[in-house]
């Protein structure tokens, strides 16, 4: 019994013990990013190679470039298996190190944070995810969503529906049915949607499925009796799996089922099989390693054993998109540099270096990018920039890309974008600031 | 020897039930909380504050709540959750409609709208007994979910569907919002524990507590000798949920400052489930311990690794992390089965004769 | 308000009647789902049935089975080698479990069973990944997910399959427990610990014995659900499930976990196919407990369960 007290007492001592160590401060010479990352748990199939992207696309400027214009980049990963709370605890711990920029990965983790920027100086740079309304620069400062929002995306794939019937007119009395995520972030597409199918008078249905979505016979059921003739997916985690797969059971034709950029990665089709086959999603950038940039990695990451991953898991759909991602944060920075001069800079600066982020063609021709994703600017009142929308379809073994660049419906999108702005602005008692006498 | 209460004489009855009849205990105690008000306010650093000790504090109240119809009533509930989702967006509501409110009014008229949603749910468990009743509180636990996850109204027609806390202060000192300091939070989410605490404890030794304990140990008997059931248990659903409510509603004011529903999804329910039976099922002290093991274990397995000196891959550790975290629950359950509360006992009872051995 | 009500009680009743073999779809995808959901709750039935442990880690012990199988097939062993594997080392986890955990809080009460079976989920979680990974992984049982047409109705191979290997199992249970000695042994130990220990049944191997059936049929679920959406974390999930389906069958009745399972599966479907819309959607969670409340307000004891007859 004694015995096992001291060791009730020594493990008692220990756990209360723990968080007393604050972690150590990066170093000088460096700008630190934290990556929260999710390799664990449910969500960990997506997790993996979005954390992999980050880390080869940093380790690569460091060893290629010696970092940014002679700055390094330091970065610390942090697990939050997708879980809020987690995702603060270790916001909060990293915090510690002064970081100037963190991309949440998770929409959830994005809404925790936003209100959090502002006081923290830390630029939130929630790419192709996170709250719509902060697009409008003007009431959030803090919050980037370049390249693309999920409004914007929304619009992009009733362009491309438009594009394959044969003009937007055609779409009149077709039935489009969109299968989400039960969530805030699902439920994202629904006003764009909405708005577009009084528009251009197609049948809208939509169809919720709730969290996790391991089962959803029922939501196939109905979308077996509406036979609709195009299907839009927001989902995540193993509801995109088993959505495509209960697509191809009730024998939906794949290539008219396309699904947000969430669910359109090799995890989401490979339990599906040949099922999947023809199955498409948006995305915003091309898939495969076939770029510059990847060659690049393998060159002066992986052959120095500092990889992250399978030297095959380089050009996954999401490895990829964490790439671009990665460059955009470093360029932001790089930007920085431009006006306070080449030096670790605060997360103030950075803020402005997003603010006046422009990635030319030559400049993504020289990050060894072209092709893999477009030319991009943002603007005090744009963060999402001006990015544009593809569409990739899988063939049974890889994603290719099968249309063209599609530009969103900016002049449907923007203005409610804006009404939106307000109201979620207010919510956190913002003033909108005046981006003529930012310049 | 230290712990002596030898000379210490009950003479009046009021003493004789004194919460704490000891000095020694009286002197810990006021020093305790003294400290805990004082020393974080001053010495702990933000992340101290904001990743432990307010969620350790929200989680102790919610753990409290349950505790009082769980531990004490016996009424078995997996809808935690959904009645601390109830608390939060009616504090949003309410503190939105009525911006002029003081945020401590907002929070316990939360916790009533909470404990009256937490009476519909409860009358099912007047037919429908032990784990069977689960089920009701399940539904409610998925029903208000669903429910605020659908209706945009509750989140003010906001696009994002999340409610944030609005900037409030309590006596000139900013409180909730983005702008309020962690140590103004922690103040007010410890004063609310304490208080509440207080009153579980008064509330659990007098006429309710034992007409809980009546039906919990055997309702039949209880009802031969007067204890209304009806009244008793949609007390302890109605009490229990105006906790769990309170601290809801601190969880997204005083903690995350913004949520959407899945932060009160099922896996709350569990989590705060599991702090009451880890801490001690019928113990106010046994909360607080279940929602410090809860909260800081983990932290500590996370942190643990970086403190060694070893930089292990986060996915790897985080897997560790799991096995030893259940490793240490199934440990401490076969060491002490009724709980940390009980080994807590245990150790003042040795304390009481230490150094000698009898 | 009479509008409403037509709305909310004829209308999906002269929907149901508008289109009889699309009703007929809705109840047999009903059927089917409710047959995988009994499989999850039948690991349940099983260990609570002889321990009276509400096993909160079955969930995990279904994730568990399914990815070391898959693991086992992606180093290429072969089908019936790797069942084989999958099914030893569930074994061994039962005797292990039952040493480590069991053993020692014999005559404890069920909340801290209940408890200790947590603690082991936390651990099966991360060995499990820490073993496999957490990617998702293909698995091929042999069965094409593809429908086929039947009467006008639409019905998916995977879970008519899946449907029939529920009922195989059930029967095999059925068998198991009525006319073997050890199923015997069993039910006296499911009524009276102590009565069953006084006459000579070995406790401990009671204990091993149910836990390894219940490891065997999480290998079977979690092949069934592992099919649907590759084998991966989530699988763990689908405890939450067959929380409905086991409180609605009773906790102690193999039988019940079936019929449950059918009720809600069916349930459910119909509720949100045809009532759904009308509230908008994503109504099945907790239309599956209200489901479940409703039947319990009739029945306290559940389905099966014993008529609850209560003395002072």
């Amino acid at each position: 019994m004694t015995a096992r007290t001291i060791v009730v007492a020594a493990l008692t001592l220990l756990v209360a013990a723990g968080p007393l160590l604050a972690p150590a401060r990066a170093q000088d010479k460096s700008v630190f990013i934290p990556l929260l990352v999710y390799r664990t748990g449910p969500y960990a199939p997506n997790g993996i190679p979005s954390a992999n992207g980050f880390n080869d696309y940093f380790n690569l400027v460091n060893e290629r470039d010696g970092g940014v214009n002679g700055v390094k980049i330091a970065w610390e990963e942090c697990e939050t298996q997708y879980d809020t709370k987690q995702g603060v605890e270790c916001y909060e711990r990293l915090k510690a190190k002064s970081p100037v920029l963190v991309n949440p990965f998770s929409t959830g983790i994005t809404y925790q944070l936003i209100p959090k920027a502002p006081q923290d100086k830390v630029v939130i740079h929630s790419a192709g995810y996170g709250m719509t309304a902060s697009a409008d620069g003007r009431w959030f400062p803090w919050v980037f969503n370049v390249p693309m929002t999920y409004w914007s995306q929304a619009s992009a794939f009733v362009k491309y529906v438009g594009q394959q019937e044969g003009g937007l007119e055609k779409l009149k009395g077709k039935k489009i049915v969109h299968v989400f995520h039960n969530s805030p972030y699902g439920k994202e597409a629904n006003p764009t949607l909405e708005e577009l199918a009084k528009k251009y008078g197609f049948e809208l249905t939509l169809l919720a499925v709730d969290h996790p979505g391991q089962e959803q016979k029922s939501t196939w059921l109905q979308v077996r009796r509406i036979n609709p003739s195009w299907i839009y997916i927001s989902g995540w985690g193993v509801m995109n799996q088993v959505a495509v797969k209960e697509a191809a059971a009730i024998g939906f034709a794949m290539d008219h089922v396309v699904g947000n950029w969430w669910t359109g990665t090799e995890s989401d089709v490979v339990p599906a099989g040949e099922g999947a086959k023809g199955y498409k999603s948006m995305t915003f950038h091309a898939p495969g390693h076939g770029f510059k940039v990847h060659q690049d990695i393998l060159k002066y990451v992986y052959e120095k054993g500092k990889g992250a991953t399978k030297k095959e898991a380089v050009g996954e759909v999401l490895y990829n998109r964490t790439l671009i991602n990665a460059m955009l944060d470093v360029e932001a920075i790089r930007t920085a540099m431009t006006k306070f001069g080449n030096k670790p800079m605060t997360g103030e600066q950075v803020r402005w270096g997003m603010e006046n982020l422009n990635v030319t063609e030559k400049r993504l021709d020289e990050l060894g990018m072209k092709g893999m994703t477009r030319p991009l600017k943002v603007t005090c009142e744009n963060h999402e920039g001006n990015g544009l929308a593809l569409v990739q379809q899988w063939d049974g073994k890889q994603w290719k890309i099968v249309s063209d660049w599609i530009e969103p419906m900016r002049d449907v999108v923007r203005p409610k974008l804006e009404e939106a702005a307000v109201v979620e602005g207010k919510k956190l008692s913002y003033e909108m600031r005046d981006c003529a006498k930012e310049k | 020897m230290i712990y002596r209460e030898a000379g210490q004489f009950k003479t009046t009855y009021a003493s004789d039930q004194a919460i704490f009849p000891i000095v020694q205990d009286r002197v810990v105690v006021a020093l305790g909380v003294l400290a805990v008000f004082v020393l974080p306010t001053r010495f702990a650093n933000e992340y101290w504050l904001q990743a432990i000790l307010i969620p350790f504090l929200i989680y102790a109240l919610a753990a409290l709540g349950l505790n009082l119809l769980t531990g004490y009533a016996g009424q078995l509930s997996l809808g935690t959750g959904g009645f601390m989702a109830v608390g939060a967006y009616a504090a949003f509501k309410l503190s939105t409609a009525f911006p002029s409110l003081s945020i401590v009014i907002v929070f316990l008229l939360s916790g009533l709208i909470a404990a009256l949603v937490g009476v519909v749910f409860g009358i099912p468990s007047l037919r429908i007994k032990g784990f069977y009743l689960a089920v009701a509180t399940l539904a409610a636990q998925f029903f208000l979910i669903w429910l605020f996850n659908k209706v945009a109204w509750f989140v003010n027609y906001a696009p994002s569907g999340t409610i944030t806390a609005p900037s409030r202060t309590v006596l000139g000192v900013t409180v909730t919002g983005p702008t309020a300091s962690a140590a103004a939070r922690y103040v007010l989410a410890l004063v609310f524990v304490a208080v509440f605490a207080l009153i579980a404890k008064n509330l659990v030794r007098g006429r309710i507590g034992r007409s809980w304990m009546a039906i919990r140990d055997r309702d039949i008997a209880a009802e031969i000798i007067g204890v209304r059931p009806l009244r008793t248990k949609l007390l302890a659903f109605a009490i229990s949920s105006f906790y769990c409510g309170i601290a809801g509603a601190e969880l997204v004011f005083l903690y995350l400052g913004s949520a959407e529903t899945l932060a009160f999804d099922i896996g709350l329910s569990f989590l705060v489930l599991f702090m009451v039976i880890i801490g001690g099922l019928g113990s106010v002290l046994g909360s607080f311990l279940g929602a410090a093991f809860i909260v800081l274990v983990p932290i500590f397995l996370t942190n643990a690794p970086h403190v060694m000196g070893l930089s292990l891959p986060v996915a790897f550790q985080k897997q560790l992390e799991l096995m030893v975290f259940g490793g240490l629950i199934i440990f401490f359950l076969i060491v002490e089965p009724h709980g940390l509360a009980r080994l807590w006992q245990i150790t003042k009872e040795k304390l009481r004769l230490w150094p000698f051995p009898h | 308000m009479i509008d409403v009500l037509q709305h909310v009680v004829v209308g999906p009743f002269r929907d149901i009647g508008s289109n009889p073999a699309f009703f007929g779809e809705v109840v047999i995808g009903g059927i089917l789902a409710g047959m995988l959901y009994s499989l999850v709750a039948l690991g349940f039935v099983l260990i609570f049935k002889a321990s009276g442990v509400f096993n909160f880690a079955q969930g995990v012990m279904v994730l568990f089975a399914a990815l070391t199988l898959v693991g086992l097939l992606e180093r290429g062993l072969p089908v019936a080698a790797a069942f084989v594997v999958t099914a030893a080392v569930m074994i061994a986890l039962a005797f292990v479990i039952e040493r480590v955990v069991l053993r020692p809080l014999v005559n404890q009460e069920h909340i801290i069973l209940f408890m200790a079976t947590i603690g082991l989920n936390f651990f099966l979680e991360g060995f499990g990944e820490m073993l496999w990974g957490a990617n998702v992984k293909k698995l091929d049982v042999g069965i094409p997910d593809r429908s086929f047409m039947m009467a006008g109705m639409q019905v998916n191979q995977l879970e008519l399959s899946a449907g029939v290997i529920a009922a195989v199992i059930v029967a095999i249970l059925a068998v198991f427990f009525q006319k073997t000695r050890i199923g015997r042994a069993l039910r006296a130990v499911a009524d009276d610990h102590e009565a069953a220990l006084s006459i000579g049944i070995p406790l401990k191997t009671i204990w091993v014995v149910v836990w390894s059936v219940a490891g065997l049929v999480a290998i079977v679920a979690g092949v069934m659900w592992g099919a649907k959406s590759g084998v991966q974390f989530s699988l763990s999930l689908i405890a939450l499930k067959a929380l409905p389906v086991l409180i609605l069958g009773g906790f102690e009745s193999v039988a019940g976990a079936i019929l449950g399972g059918l009720i809600i599966g069916v349930g459910e479907k119909i509720g949100e196919v045809y009532w759904g819309p009308l509230v908008g959607g994503a109504i099945e969670n907790w239309f599956a407990y209200v489901l479940a409340l409703a039947f319990l307000l009739v029945r306290p004891q559940g389905l099966f369960g014993e008529k609850i007859i209560e003395r002072v």
